[in-house]
């Protein structure tokens, strides 16, 4: 993005006050961690605003003043707490060098608006923060688990040896727990059993219902549609309780055959869903042509109308995957011990004997989905350069 | 001059039909051939997925345990009238004997008590401990019968006695070794007639012990029952002096004996078990569970119960479910307004930064969307703990005590706070998509008019982005009055919904009714809400990922 508006170097009446402002929150957090938050405040404040002083009026490099900040902040971190509150002082060094020399250079007008006031760049750049913090929060749960996972200790937080970042404070014990136990192993492998499975199921009778409603005439599309999705908007706790009283009255209930049936009719909707919406791009004209030059419905339906769906179809088949493979509350009462999948054995762990291999789980988990999620976003922007909708 | 349809008549097709009526044809076989790519779909869910449901709305009226458990004293006692205060009569002690008596043989009467013990606390005892003592009552009669004479003793005499001569021939010849089939129980044409009380319970008897029991009907003595009905069949003076079958002679002894037998008074006996049976309002609840189909389950699930003079609130002591329904309600909406909030500035700020950076971040909200349910649950309940993350945190920055850790889980907040992340992804999909077909222009175009940022805001920008508040808070809410693992791992009891209450209904009390009754409640609220997305947003709009 091309800058919006000239900058220039702002007074030092401005930038000083704003950095030691800064430098009196920093010093506020790290004062009240050691017992005097006042002495924080101030110290922060003058520490920062002299730093500011010394970087801009006087060395007036800005890359080794940079450095030096990072390198300064980190020593002193080490010299109070060791190798992490290095890390944390060299991050607040990083960050003030930063700061400090966008405001000086004005940088911080250089992407809005000229014509917009300084309350108005200021809310501007708040906003921002405030995204972040909310971005933050969503993500902080995935990344938090993931160290955790790695925990020498059998404890749900983190020990004084991991923030020294102490070798011995870490360990794939958890890991190992997970591919050695044989309950998870069970339970790993019913999950396996069971979502492709149910993922197949899905994905055939969804195509073929997707290929149907998006004829030009379908009687009752409307009524049919709210069927077809209603297992995805009925709270899964209603689906599970009329699935067992229903499962056990027909001799389903506690089979492979049961949960496969129940988890397939969760994931259908997203077949649906996926499939008809890269349908709506379709060009039924490509199947009137095959038809004019000979081929039947069936060698249409697979060598023109297949490939160009297929994105739509994988994607919706990943979803109906992820659905099963995740799915604990119908499982719970569609199934019995012997059909005991990943998600559920993490259930009883969570709810009972709470043991951190749940965060190993945990892990692959997140690395599992991340790779689906790098598929599916491939898939979509394949299928949308296919049919033309976006350039790239 | 002619039009040319005057001169051809209705156009033709190639093949010579009208046109209209070949166009009719094929349209009508489009219209089939869609229907029936979509038929196999549609089969496979309304059996794997709405039968179960229909199930579950028919489990919540249906109530047949009674009438079957209890089928003599129902249908007498559909005659009485609980309000005059009087206990049923006679033959309603009587048929209660004998529905009790085959209920504990056949292991029945704890269920029933379980059943109406919902309605009424105590029956539950009631029923086990009557169960214990009828065979008592029946044994009155079996050992004056058996003192009388050794032919009541006996297993063999009774069945030759009460079977046909076929039958008793085929089970002569039956090897119970063998894996033949018993042969099944056929009564005595005459003694039905003599004898028809005798010859009901005999059957009864006979059945459970060959088919439920599946023991050898030769080597087994008749229940205490069967004697009770003897004297009760006797007592009448039937004529039997035509009767020349077996055990002739010592039925005419035992009728001639029983005018001096000991009686039992069944009203006084069932008294003696348990005063409770001579409590009106035990017979009014088996009274007015009686019926096939009861409201009863949903009055339950919203703290009212059945009464002589219908529906009644229960006290206020025992009203739990409102109060759990409001709760559920109050919190999702909670949950909503919390991600209207969290969710509306970072829809913003993905619609009007450059397509590139957008998407990057776009990745940090679709994470979370694709991560497991569990696993997020799990992050939340290590971060919230009274020694987790966050409280760590706290306390390392001398923000909290430490001994004044919050408690930010098992409660409320912890529900409130784990949900709102998991369902924030689903407000900020559809408010992302509404907003980026909001032109920035507009804004600019307000300001340039004079408003302030504020005013333009509220009334340009807010306005168009209302669809997208609607769609993302309609989704959130029907997510979220429906969520059970959540709340059951981070809820503990006061951030609990009425689906945690629904799972213990039907994996722990056992009271499935009830849970069928609160699901239904539940089912209704979620389709009126869908219903009403269908008209705001159409079902067909409905995004995954972006």
């Amino acid at each position: 993005m091309a800058a919006l508006t000239p900058v220039s170097r702002t007074p030092i009446s401005f930038y000083l006050p704003v950095v030691a402002l800064a430098g009196a929150i920093a010093g506020l957090l790290v004062g009240t961690a050691q017992g005097s938050p006042l002495l924080g405040i101030l110290g922060g404040a003058i520490l920062m605003a002299g730093l500011a002083f010394l970087t801009t009026q006087i060395v007036k490099a800005e890359t080794p003043s940079r450095w030096g900040m990072v390198v300064l902040l980190g020593g002193a971190g080490f010299l109070i707490g060791g190798l992490a509150a290095a890390l944390i002082g060299a991050a607040f060094g990083a960050f003030f060098g930063w700061f400090t020399f966008w405001l000086f250079e004005g940088r911080y007008r250089a992407y809005v608006p000229p014509y917009l006031t300084p309350g108005q760049v200021l809310w501007h750049h708040s906003f921002r923060v405030i995204c972040g913090a909310i971005l933050v929060f969503l993500i902080t749960p995935i990344l938090v688990v993931m160290p955790l996972s790695f925990n020498a200790q059998d404890f749900f937080t983190f020990t004084p040896e991991m923030l020294r970042f102490d070798p011995a404070g870490y360990s794939l014990k958890h890991y190992e727990d997970f591919f050695t136990n044989l309950d998870w192993q069970g339970a790993l492998a019913n999950s396996v059993k069971i979502a492709p499975a149910a993922t197949l199921l899905s994905v055939a009778f969804g195509t073929l219902a997707a290929i149907g409603l998006s004829q030009a005439h379908v009687p009752f599309r409307r009524a049919i549609m709210a069927i077809l999705i209603s297992p995805m908007i009925v709270p899964l706790i209603i689906s599970a309780a009329g699935m067992y009283f229903f499962y056990s009255r027909i001799g389903l209930q506690g089979t492979y055959l049961g949960v496969v049936l129940a988890h397939a009719a969760l994931g259908i909707p997203f077949v649906i869903i996926t499939v008809t919406a890269t349908l709506v791009g379709f060009d039924n004209s490509l199947t009137r042509a095959a038809a004019n030059m000979g081929a039947g419905p069936v060698t249409t339906f697979f060598r023109v109308q297949m490939p160009l769906i297929l994105p739509g179809v994988i994607s919706g088949g990943l979803f109906a995957f992820i659905t099963s493979f995740d799915e604990v509350v119908v499982v719970l009462f569609v199934g019995s011990a012997g059909q005991k999948t990943l998600p559920w054995q993490m259930f009883t762990g969570l709810r009972e004997q709470i043991s951190p291999t749940i965060l190993a789980v945990a892990t692959i988990l997140v690395i599992l989905s991340i790779a689906l999620l790098t598929v599916v976003e491939m898939l979509r922007r394949r299928s949308e350069r296919l049919r033309g909708m976006s350039p790239g | 001059m002619r039009d040319t349809t005057d001169q051809t008549g209705p156009m033709m097709a190639a093949d010579g039909t009208p046109l209209k009526t070949s166009l009719n044809r094929a349209l009508r076989r489009q219209k089939l051939r869609a229907l029936a790519l979509i038929a196999p779909l549609l089969i496979f869910i309304l059996v794997t997925f709405i039968a179960p449901i229909a199930d579950m709305l028919f489990r919540s009226v249906e109530n047949q345990i009674v009438s079957d458990t209890l089928p003599r004293t129902t249908t007498l006692l559909a005659d009485w009238e609980g309000d005059s205060g009087e206990i049923p009569s006679p033959e309603v002690f009587k048929a209660l004997y004998t529905d009790i008596f085959v209920a504990q043989e056949r292991k029945l009467h704890t269920r029933l008590g379980s059943r109406l013990n919902y309605e009424l606390t105590g029956v539950s005892s009631l029923f086990r401990k009557s169960g214990r003592r009828v065979e008592d009552m029946g044994e009155v009669y079996q050992d004056q019968f058996e003192d009388l004479n050794d032919f009541w003793k006996d297993s063999e005499t009774w069945n030759a006695l009460m079977g046909s001569d076929d039958w008793l021939a085929e089970q002569a010849a039956w090897d119970d070794k063998s894996d033949a089939r018993q042969p099944a129980f056929e009564p005595r044409e005459e003694i039905i007639n003599l004898l028809p009380q005798t010859a009901e319970t005999f059957e009864i008897f006979a059945d459970f012990v060959q088919n439920e029991d599946e023991d050898n009907l030769a080597k087994e003595d008749p229940w205490a029952l069967v004697y009770s009905a003897l004297y009760d069949d006797l007592i009448q003076e039937p004529d039997i002096s035509g009767y020349g079958g077996p055990g002739s002679a010592e039925l005419l002894e035992a009728m001639a004996a029983v005018r001096t037998f000991e009686t039992v008074d069944y009203t006084a006996a069932f008294q003696d078990i348990d005063k409770d049976w001579h409590d009106i309002e035990v017979w009014q609840t088996i009274q007015t569970y009686s019926p096939d189909f009861t409201s009863g389950y949903f009055l339950n699930a919203v703290d009212m119960k059945k009464s002589p003079d219908g529906p009644e609130m229960r006290p206020e002591n025992e009203q739990i479910y409102i109060k759990l329904f409001i709760r559920t309600l109050f919190m999702s909406l909670v949950i909503t307004g919390s991600c209207i909030l969290l969710g509306y500035p970072v829809a913003w700020l993905l619609a009007n930064l450059p397509a590139r950076t957008a998407n990057l971040l776009m990745i940090l909200v679709l994470l979370p969307f694709w991560t497991s349910l569990l696993v997020r649950t799990s992050a939340w309940k290590v971060m919230l703990q009274q020694q987790g993350v966050v409280n760590d945190t706290l306390v390392w920055l001398g923000i909290v005590a430490d001994g004044g850790r919050l408690a930010l889980i098992n409660n409320q907040t912890g529900t409130i706070i784990a949900m709102t992340h998991i369902l924030l992804p689903f407000m900020i999909l559809p408010l992302y998509s509404v907003m980026k077909t909001i032109p920035p222009s507009y804004l600019r175009a307000a300001k340039s008019l004079g408003a302030t940022n504020w005013t333009a805001f509220w009334r340009v920008y807010f306005p168009q982005s209302v669809p997208g508040i609607g769609a993302g808070s309609i989704l959130v809410f029907i997510l979220a009055i429906g969520y059970y693992i959540t709340p059951e791992l981070v809820g503990g009891t006061t951030g609990t919904f009425i689906s945690n209450r629904i799972a213990y209904h039907i994996s722990s009390s056992l009271n499935w009714g009830l849970a069928a009754a609160l699901g239904a409640i539940l089912l209704a609220l979620v389709l009126a809400l869908y219903w009403a997305y269908d008209k705001i947003v159409g079902i067909d709009n409905v995004k995954l990922g972006g």
